[in-house]
């Protein structure tokens, strides 16, 4: 039960910084795509500083042999560049354009209960679904090329 | 399409803070868990077929990301604000494209953009040019061209 309770901290941590950052706004995110309008630097640094900390922190974790909690590091091993690391994320960039939302700060609004949230949360699920079924790969190898 | 431009500040300090926490939550989830912290990975573990896939650390890391509003309300006493697009048809399609898309391409804003980049990952800096290109064009396209 460690692993799970170590999961759900750094969700809650993960989630404050979103909070925090504004990031669970979707004019804001919107707004930082928007160079040519009312434009809000305010997401680049939300990615500067967790790329810092991410960048600095991940070579000190790594100078274990193993993960204090698990019999491996889950590292994506995938190195070429396919055609579905272009139309997927050509794909998201759309509908992240669309609706100001990606992944994490959607399902962090979802206690929030905007019926747009819940509309876009309700929809990406059956979008995971899809692209597992397009890829005919099972889920934990699929999500495992980058995402895990 | 999207409802009108709303202005947001600037906020560069919190911005920066929440930035922090989200790299902060990353390190942990890798330095104990040995997982990487991609909200779309996460969020494929936790359907069917699970092939070893830790879906209960999945669901907590979620449960997390959603209890991250509710402190945020409960120790600072403000709502947490935002602007979602409360358009059907727009947040629906926007869903299938976020949750096809970034399953598809391995990847999100966490996965590709945080994590990824953060192990120097030449995939996740193809990947997040072009979600972010895609975003930037997306974004023009609505309110400067059809909504201009």
């Amino acid at each position: 039960m460690l692993r799970p309770a170590l999961s759900l901290v750094a969700g809650l941590i993960f989630g404050l910084g979103l909070v925090i950052g504004g990031m669970v706004d979707p004019a804001k995110v919107q707004n930082f795509l928007d160079i040519t309008g009312t434009f809000d630097p305010s997401l680049a640094f939300v990615m500067g500083g967790a790329v810092v900390v991410t960048f600095v922190g991940y070579r000190l974790a790594f100078r274990e042999r193993l993960p204090l909690l698990a019999e491996q590091f889950h590292l994506p091993t995938a190195k070429e560049l396919d055609s579905r690391i272009i139309i997927g994320p050509a794909l998201f960039g759309i509908g992240w354009g669309l609706s100001g939302f990606c992944p994490g700060p959607a399902i962090t609004s979802l206690p929030l209960m905007a019926k747009g949230t819940l509309i876009f949360v309700s929809a990406m699920l059956a979008g995971v679904c899809l692209a597992r079924s397009v890829t005919q790969r099972p889920c934990a190898w699929a999500a495992s090329r980058a995402c895990r | 399409m999207t409802a009108m431009a709303t202005v947001t500040p600037f906020t560069p300090v919190a911005s920066t803070i929440g930035g922090v926490l989200i790299g902060l939550a990353a390190v942990l989830l890798m330095l104990f868990n040995g997982r990487i912290a991609g909200i779309s990975g996460i969020m494929a573990r936790m359907v069917p077929p699970y092939r070893g896939a830790d879906a209960v650390s999945a669901v907590a890391f979620v449960l997390g990301l959603m209890a991250a509003p509710l402190c945020y309300l409960a120790v600072t006493g403000e709502p947490v604000s935002q602007t979602v697009s409360a358009h059907a048809g727009l947040m629906a399609v926007a869903g299938l494209l976020v949750g096809f898309g970034t399953v598809y391409g391995g990847g999100c804003t966490s996965g590709h953009g945080v994590c990824g980049l953060s192990r120097l990952s030449r995939r996740s800096l193809v990947a997040t040019a072009i979600f972010l290109a895609m975003g930037f064009a997306t974004v023009f396209v609505v309110r400067h061209v059809i909504g201009g």
